[in-house]
Order: C-alpha cells, then sequence, then structure tokens
C-alpha cells in the first residue's frame, strides 16, 4: 500500500479508480492490485474502514466489547491491503466523475486544499451508505444530532453524548448503536421505536429465510441485550425535538397520547440508503427499490453501473451490510480486471463463484429487515406544515407541498427552481428523498414516476481557488491548439 | 394520451421559453394553440441558463427583439401572474484596459447613431460605485441599467401556466416525430399520435434542426452545452450582473448570497441522450477570470457546475420569422445561448406575426433565408 500524503503524488493516470475506502472499496482495491492492477483507493476520511470500520486502525476505544466483535473484523480488510502496490489516499475528495473522450474517465480531486484531474480507465464507486433522512418538527435544535454521526464520534474519538439521552427510529442499527453507546456509558433515557405494528404481516412471508441468516443470531443478541437492559418503548407514532435555542425534550405519541421526555440529546435513526450522489450526478441510472424504499443505481450482476466502466461496489448499490459490501467489492473488481482486458471471461468467473456463493448467504435474510423496518410514512414525508425539509435552504413540508398542487411543480428537479431544495452544499442528500416522498404524497404518484434529482458536479464543494489553480491536464493543452 | 384536442389554430413544437411564450401570446389574441414538448417545459436550454436579462452588448440585428422584451420584463407579473424572480439592478460590461474601453467607447457612439440609448459609457469611479469589489485596476465600462436576471425555469413554467390558463393545451412528454403537409394543414407526427394545424411554430431549440430539414429548409444548427457554476452564499458584494468583452465571464450575484459564474463555455452535450458532460479544464479558466476581477472571491466554495444544451447558428444570431418555402410554418430557435431575455418579446412579436401577417418590430437579418443554399 502507497500512502500518498499531497496531491503531487498521485499519478495521472490508473487503471482502476475506488472511491470510498469501506468494505467493498477495501476489498475492491485490494483484489484489483493482487491482479497487477494499477490502483488508486481514494477516501476522504483521515483512515480506512468507511462508516462500519470506521478509524479500524486509530479509533481510541479499547474495549472491545464496547463496538462488538463485527467491528474488529474491518481489521482483516486493512491488512489485506497493506502488501499490495495500491495507491491509497486518505483525506482524498472525490468531486467529479465523468467520462472522457479515450473511453475512459476523468475524476476531479481534491487533497489538502488543492484540486488535480486525473484519469482512469475503470471506476469503482464505493460510496456505501447514509442515513435515510428522517425530518421532525426541531430536528434543526442543537442537541438533536443522526444516530450515525453519534456513532461516527464513539468509533472516530471514544465519546458519547452528555446528558439525557433518547435515541428514536427504526432499524436494526438502532439497537446495534443503543447498546454500543450504553456499553461506552451514555445515559440513554429512552429508546423509542417507530417500527409500524402492521410491518410484521409483510415481512413475515421473509422469515423462513431469515432464520437461516447470519442476520438471525446477532439480531437477536443485539435486541435481547438492549431490550433487556435499555427503556424501550414501542408503537411510536410521532416525534417532535422540544425547546427554543437548544433541545430540552422529545415528545412522543404512543396508542394517540403524547408525553414530553426531558433530554440533552436526541439521536434519530429511521435505517441507511445507498449514498447516490457520486453516481447519480456521473450519470449512471438509477430506480427506486420498492422494498428498501429508496432510490438505488441500476446494476447488473457484476455491479456495473449503466455506464460500462462505472461499477457500483456495496451498500451504495443497495443495502446488503458490511460482510456482503466486501465481497461485493471483490466480483466489481474482478469484472473491471476483466473489461481492461487482465482477466479472461472464463478466469473472472472461476474467480467470482466462490465470493457469490459467500454473498448469496449474507444476504440470506436482508429481505425480512427491509420489509420488517420499513420506515412508516409519516416518517418518510412529515405531516406538518413547519416541519424544515432541506435544511441547507430552510424549505419547509409545507412550501413544498404548496409548490407540488398550487404551481403543479411534478418533480424534484422542477422543485429546485422554485424553492431552492436540494440547492446547498448537501446537494440534497438531506432531503432528496423526502422532497420526493411529499411530491409523490400530494399528487397521488408512485415515488419511481415522481423521479429524484439530477445531481451536479463539483459533488463535494471545492474552492474557487483550488479550481482556479487546477494544473492543465495534458487533454488541455492539446486542446488550446484545437 | 389521447384526451384533448387534436387540432388547433397554432402547434408549437418546443416548451421552452419561446414555445411556451408564443403560445401564451397566440392564447391572447384568441387564437386556438397546442404546444407539444418531449421533456418538460423548460427542461433544456430555458430552465438552466444564466438567467439573464440582458440588452447590453446584444448584435444590432436583435436589439428590437430585446426591447421589446425588455418592456415585457418590467412588467412580467401582470403578463403571467409571476415575478419569476426576476429583479433589475442593472448588468455592466467591465473594460479590463484602456483598449477595451475604447472599443466600449466606439460601440456606445454607434448605438448612439442607431437611435439607441440603453447602453451608457461609465468612468472608473462610476464603475467602481456599480461594483465595488472589482479589482482596481478595470479602468471603466458600460452599463445598461434596466438588465438584471431572472430565475429561469420559473420563468418558463410561469408562461407555461398562463398559456394554459386562457386555454393553450400543453403537451409534455410528448415527441415529434415528423412533420408534413396535409392538404391545407401541417401534420405533426408524434409518439403519442398526430396532430393538425395550418400553421406551425419550429421552436425546438437543439433539435429544431431536426424540424427544418423535414421541412426541407436544412440549418447549420450547431448543439452546444454552456457550462455553469455557483458557490456557497457570500457576504452580499454586488448588485448588478458583470460580463467581459475580452474574456468569457458572466457574473452575478443573487439575493441570497450564492454567486452564478458562466460566460459560454462549453461543455459536451450529447443531445440524444438528454445529457452534458463538463470540461472542469474549461472551468478552472473560467474560476481563473473570477479569481483575477473579484479577490473576494478567492476562497468561496463551488457547489454545483452544470450545462444546458442548447442551439447555436454559426453567426451567433436566432433563426426568428416565417418559412421561406412554406406558408403556415414559422421558425424560433438557435437563440445561441443568449435567448433568455428574448422570450417574452419574441413570443409578442411571433404572436403578431402569426395573426396579422407582420409586425413592426424589426428582425431583419434573422430570417432562415440566410442558411439557404444558393440555387
Amino acid at each position: 500500500m502507497i500512502a500518498i500524503t499531497s496531491i503531487g503524488q498521485v499519478a495521472e493516470h490508473y487503471d482502476i479508480a475506488v472511491v470510498g475506502a469501506g468494505p467493498a472499496g477495501l476489498a475492491a482495491a485490494a483484489r484489483a492490485a493482487e491482479l497487477g492492477l494499477s490502483v488508486l483507493l481514494a477516501d476522504e476520511n483521515p483512515a480506512p474502514g468507511g462508516q462500519i470500520y470506521r478509524a479500524i486502525t486509530t479509533t481510541p476505544v479499547t474495549k472491545r466489547a464496547v463496538l462488538g466483535e463485527d467491528y474488529w473484523k474491518g481489521g482483516a480488510l486493512v491488512d489485506r491491503l497493506r502488501p499490495t502496490n495500491a495507491a491509497y489516499a486518505p483525506g482524498c475528495t472525490i468531486w467529479s466523475v465523468a467520462p472522457d473522450e479515450a473511453g475512459g474517465f476523468e475524476l476531479g480531486l481534491s487533497l489538502g486544499g488543492q484540486a488535480r484531474l486525473i484519469a482512469a480507465g475503470q471506476v469503482i464507486l464505493a460510496t456505501g451508505a447514509q442515513e435515510r433522512p428522517f425530518p421532525i418538527p426541531g430536528w434543526t435544535l442543537p442537541g438533536v444530532m443522526t444516530a450515525g454521526a453519534a456513532q461516527i464520534a464513539l468509533k472516530a474519538s471514544g465519546l458519547v453524548p452528555s446528558g439525557r439521552t433518547v435515541i428514536a427510529g427504526c432499524g436494526p442499527l438502532l439497537y446495534l448503536l443503543a447498546g454500543q453507546l450504553a456499553a461506552a456509558g451514555a445515559n440513554i433515557v429512552a429508546v423509542l421505536d417507530t417500527t409500524p405494528r402492521r410491518n410484521w404481516l409483510a415481512a413475515i412471508a421473509a422469515f423462513p429465510d431469515f432464520l437461516r441468516s447470519p442476520y438471525l443470531a446477532k439480531g437477536l443478541k443485539l435486541m435481547a441485550a438492549a431490550r433487556g437492559k435499555l427503556p424501550f418503548k414501542t408503537g411510536v407514532t410521532a416525534l417532535a425535538a422540544e425547546g427554543s435555542g437548544k433541545l430540552t425534550g422529545v415528545t412522543v405519541t404512543r396508542g394517540g397520547a403524547a408525553e414530553t421526555i426531558p433530554c440533552d440529546a436526541l439521536l434519530l435513526h429511521q435505517g441507511v440508503i445507498p449514498g447516490i450522489n457520486l453516481a447519480n450526478a456521473a450519470g449512471c441510472a438509477q430506480h427506486f427499490d420498492a422494498v428498501q424504499h429508496c432510490w438505488t443505481p441500476t446494476v447488473d450482476g457484476w455491479f456495473a453501473s449503466s455506464i460500462p466502466g462505472i461499477a457500483i461496489a456495496g451498500d451504495g448499490a443497495g443495502i446488503g451490510g458490511a460482510e456482503s459490501a466486501a465481497l461485493r467489492g471483490e466480483v466489481a473488481a474482478l469484472d473491471a480486471a476483466r473489461r481492461l482486458g487482465r482477466l479472461a471471461e472464463a478466469e473472472r468467473d472461476a474467480h467470482a463463484a466462490p465470493i457469490r456463493a459467500e454473498l448469496a448467504r449474507s444476504l440470506r435474510g436482508r429481505r425480512f429487515l427491509d420489509l420488517l423496518y420499513r420506515p412508516a410514512p409519516q416518517f418518510l414525508a412529515p405531516p406538518a406544515d413547519e416541519t424544515i425539509v432541506c435544511r441547507c435552504e430552510e424549505v419547509t413540508a409545507g412550501q413544498i407541498r404548496d409548490a407540488a398542487s398550487r404551481l403543479g411543480v411534478t418533480g424534484p428537479n422542477q422543485m429546485k427552481a422554485f424553492l431552492r431544495c436540494g440547492m446547498g452544499p448537501c446537494q440534497g442528500r438531506l432531503c432528496g428523498p423526502t422532497v420526493v416522498e411529499l411530491i409523490a404524497q400530494e399528487r397521488g404518484v408512485s415515488a419511481e414516476e415522481t423521479g429524484y434529482y439530477r445531481l451536479r458536479p463539483p459533488v463535494k464543494p471545492v474552492t474557487l481557488s483550488e479550481l482556479a489553480a487546477l494544473p492543465p491536464t495534458d487533454a488541455a493543452i492539446k486542446a488550446v491548439v484545437r | 394520451m389521447s384526451e384533448g384536442r387534436r387540432s388547433a389554430d397554432v402547434i408549437v413544437i418546443g416548451g421552452g421559453i419561446h414555445g411556451c411564450s408564443t403560445a401564451l401570446h397566440c392564447a391572447l389574441r384568441g387564437l386556438s394553440v397546442i404546444l407539444i414538448e418531449k421533456d418538460h417545459a423548460g427542461r433544456h436550454a430555458s430552465g438552466v441558463n444564466a438567467g439573464g436579462v440582458r440588452q447590453l452588448a446584444r448584435h444590432v440585428a436583435e436589439i428590437p427583439l430585446s426591447n421589446t422584451s425588455m418592456a415585457l420584463w418590467h412588467r412580467i407579473e401582470d403578463l403571467v401572474d409571476d415575478d419569476c424572480g426576476f429583479t433589475s439592478d442593472g448588468q455592466v460590461l467591465v473594460a479590463e484596459d484602456e483598449e477595451d474601453l475604447g472599443n466600449c467607447r466606439a460601440r456606445v457612439d454607434d448605438l448612439t447613431l442607431r437611435g439607441f440609448h440603453h447602453e451608457e459609457l461609465i468612468d472608473a469611479a462610476e464603475l467602481r460605485r456599480l461594483v465595488p469589489a472589482v479589482s482596481d485596476t478595470c479602468p471603466g465600462g458600460v452599463v445598461s441599467r434596466r438588465d438584471g436576471a431572472a430565475i429561469p425555469l420559473r420563468a418558463t413554467q410561469a408562461f407555461k401556466r398562463k398559456a394554459q390558463s386562457l386555454g393553450a393545451d400543453i403537451r409534455e412528454g410528448v415527441r415529434v416525430t415528423r412533420v408534413a403537409r396535409d392538404g391545407s394543414d401541417w401534420r405533426v407526427e408524434t409518439d403519442h399520435g398526430a396532430f393538425l394545424a395550418p400553421r406551425i411554430v419550429n421552436a425546438a431549440g437543439a433539435w429544431a434542426d431536426r424540424i427544418a430539414a423535414d421541412l426541407a429548409e436544412p440549418v447549420p444548427l450547431e448543439v452546444i452545452a454552456p457550462m455553469l457554476m455557483i458557490t456557497a452564499a457570500m457576504p452580499a458584494f454586488i448588485k448588478p450582473v458583470v460580463i467581459l468583452r475580452k474574456r468569457k465571464l458572466s457574473f452575478k450575484q443573487f439575493g441570497n448570497g450564492t454567486v452564478l459564474i458562466g460566460g459560454g463555455y462549453l461543455g459536451r452535450a450529447i443531445r440524444d441522450e438528454n445529457r452534458t458532460v463538463l470540461d472542469w479544464g474549461k472551468l478552472a479558466t473560467n474560476a481563473k477570470t473570477v479569481w483575477d476581477l473579484f479577490p473576494i472571491m478567492r476562497g468561496a466554495p463551488i457547489l454545483r457546475a452544470w450545462a444546458g444544451i442548447e442551439a447555436r447558428m454559426p453567426d451567433d444570431l436566432p433563426v426568428f420569422g416565417k418559412s421561406t418555402r412554406h406558408e403556415g410554418v414559422y421558425h424560433q430557435f438557435g437563440f445561441s445561448a443568449h435567448g433568455f431575455q428574448l422570450g417574452p418579446g419574441a413570443g409578442a412579436v411571433m404572436a403578431e406575426i402569426i395573426a396579422t401577417g407582420s409586425s413592426n418590430v424589426p428582425i431583419d437579418g434573422l430570417g432562415i433565408a440566410r442558411f439557404a443554399a444558393p440555387s
């Protein structure tokens, strides 16, 4: 592994550029490098691991039980990369991926306040998952954050929220995080579960598969541990963060009755969805996955996107968890090597066969979790008009509903022009899914038909100075003569 | 899509600001209208351009249309029931050196002789008053004080909604496949069946050459993708829109603090896929120009860059007016990356020509005949 510490060390061209050093990216980079390809693994975090194995090589948390045995598996992925020749660039943001005219790709990257354009023959996007946006009244108050953000603070810096802490939402990660925070010493005064009871009806058909899945034992252990020790409240149908200028409590509705629980920190979580911004901005086709209820890049059996040469591995192309992400990264790397002519099709297939078997095993039972933890409609599209949906531009649910009905705005892209939602620095990461739900609901059409934002590079902000100082590429120098 | 009418007095092909404006003005004149748009109104050039509402620095041939349009922009809310985000803080052409300023002086003198007075030469002091943040090496420029900017997609959709409210039948998601004579009518075939009208307007933007070719009036239209960038909100520092003559730049700050940077650097247009690819090398040059001219902008984060799909004619002027080959065919396309401001006025003039046969607003030099092959 060649550590890249300044932008000048990045080469002009790589066979494969892998974006993201979570399980999918680490595995893809390792496999590609083992096959003799030149590889750049770029990641915006200071250390490898992605979200699930965040700070695996640097975490100050030393008691292994706090983060659970699964977390420490991430170390093996980094260890596999170490002996290879893959270039690993931490703190490096990829802000653009676009096809170049030579049949490869041009990548815009930024490292240490300097930008560069480089080329890659193949691209593997391993941009992972993000938490599903979860707008409730008051979610912009200081003291409210996502559960994932709390987990980042715990893994990276060994920090837990201070004071009375409430965790609210739905999904297996909610229980995992509640357990981790409690083990790390947080004062958890309530775990508010919004899982709709009727989800069990939908999920039950998928239960037999779940019984044979690797999730079962793990999940039951998590549930039992969390439920046994923590103050659980199920059947939550509405939530509102209270306070002016600062969080003071959370109002919870259960069985038609509301109560306010005083607290200092409120951690929200409504499951995870693919982080699609880079794939979307690169032009990869996407569709609405009805089971996972989210926009998902469309990929084939080798995780190849609609743009030949761009593969999307890991949770960025549909939520499957850390184990499957690593396996998908390997499969994508094998196909990229085949595209580059380094592996014959038969070799690729032979290498892939055992990985695919593992992958099928690791995904068994996923459908049950997806159906069981599908968020309730009122948490996907906030019913209260004053709830802020687009935090960057402070656009409310009421404004979006009004534009969709009165002004006839039919999709998220038009909503940008009318309300500027999705136009801020996060480029719709935090409002996109909610805007789609609100428009779909208001117009009585499906999310698929409503569509999603067409996102634009730079996918992460780059400064004017960085851009102005962009060194000219060979192609640009030649273009002047033209 | 079988509901709705199949024939009308006028069929407009293309739902950009030009098509929607012509549809609206035809409806205002009592004509029945069907507008056919393959995507949605304002999906391409009209919805994603810089939104400049500019009389400044226009080619003499399009000044009359531009002036007609500007009068409408200043009462846009009366016309379409929406302010379209229009603000009028002027546009300033900054001269970067004395030679540049000399050219500005010659231009303003020429316009004065032709009877146009909207462009005004300014010295360094007035430039600094209007644009305090500009680099102090700039010696002056030209201002057009009634100019400004609007929000492109919002404006286009406002024209669409108003036309619709006056009875125009707007068909979005309908693609024209062929245009042909059918007795005394024109037959517009689409992927949702055929439509008939005695008069058709070709306002199909970057796709208009295909309609023109069907009509045996081929034009050398080039499909281009002008690029734009926008920054995060900056402290308010500039009101007018700034453009340059020597280097490509269009620069403006919105009320919310974000700054739009454009000027016509081209990305790559893939028109059959409704897609564009940016050229970051050229955007870097664009950024460098801003870096030179506005030191305050050097640390600004660029949040988005994009490009629209537009049509450019070889002489950078639009194709506007009657067909030279066919009765009942009108062309309104090829606005060469500066047609947004012209939309309201061009629609009014086109509707006048359709309804009465002619207009008092001169459009000499814009006709399709200039591209006819010599016979």
